[in-house]
């Protein structure tokens, strides 16, 4: 992956992993999602904004050869939706089951970026 | 947990661990949803089994997302389908594409018990199964 924007995909996983982490020990102690909880999946948000800004970018300037540009722009774009509609998913619950679901939306978004890693850098590239 | 409240309705199978349920599964029908209608509007004639096979998890996903996110005994019957097909159809391509490997020039969502998603899909169908049995409408009988 191109160096400009590794610091960022470190910062959605870690970020996102520490929220997990969070959500998890909500879970545990019987927590419902508050303010508090949602302020990190916000931020999370706004650094894959970031990252679809910087991943269309670095399209326009020229995709390495074999990289399959229509799914890399679809998980950036997919990244963007996972938060808000776990949000609201989330919100329908009375229970620490809707803290379950953002933790859930939280481990998901790691993979998804691994994911879109190797898809910028395909085997034998 | 009031045991005791009598109910003859069948529980909600979107509440409580459900919604997390509803959560996975939204997620696989999402990324299935999308790989397979990349594959099949890009390179469709590379592989054209396994990419109609992943499309076809796909819409296996979709429903059971919705059958299980939405209340009513019909939704409940998508449920109970989709997720029995669900089953079979990751045993059987599992199976398949351990003991044919050539025939899946390309991986499916079901190739290997879901290996390329963590397992997931062979994980997911009995989550879903022991959910729907969970909620199930109480019968009156003892």
């Amino acid at each position: 992956m191109a160096a400009m924007w590794d610091p960022l995909q470190i910062a959605v996983v870690a970020v996102s992993l520490a929220a997990a982490a969070w959500c998890a020990w909500y879970v545990v102690r019987d927590l419902r999602p508050d303010p508090k909880l949602a302020a990190p999946l916000w931020f999370v948000e706004l650094l894959l904004v970031a990252q679809l800004v910087v991943g269309v970018v670095e399209v326009v300037r020229g995709a390495p050869e074999g990289v399959n540009v229509v799914t890399f722009i679809g998980y950036l774009v997919a990244l963007l939706l996972v938060i808000p509609v776990g949000i609201w998913w989330a919100g329908g619950e009375p229970g620490r089951a809707g803290t379950g679901v953002l933790l859930v939306v939280l481990l998901v978004i790691p993979v998804l970026v691994v994911r879109l890693e190797q898809i910028w850098s395909p085997a034998g590239a | 947990m009031p045991e005791s409240t009598p109910s003859a309705a069948p529980r909600r199978t979107s509440s409580g661990w459900g919604r997390v349920l509803v959560a996975v599964y939204a997620i696989l029908a999402l990324s299935a949803t999308g790989r397979s209608s990349v594959q099949l509007a890009t390179h469709a004639d590379e592989a054209l089994v396994p990419y109609l096979l992943s499309a076809f998890a796909a819409l296996v996903y979709v429903a059971a997302t919705l059958g299980l996110a939405r209340s009513g005994a019909a939704w409940r019957r998508v449920a109970w389908t989709a997720v029995c097909v669900e089953l079979v159809g990751v045993i059987a391509v599992g199976t398949i594409s351990v003991v044919h490997a050539d025939w899946f020039p390309d991986d499916t969502v079901w190739s290997v018990f879901g290996q390329g998603y963590g397992y997931l899909p062979l994980l997911l169908p009995f989550l879903g199964v022991a959910w729907l049995l969970r909620t199930r409408p109480r019968s009156h009988f003892p």
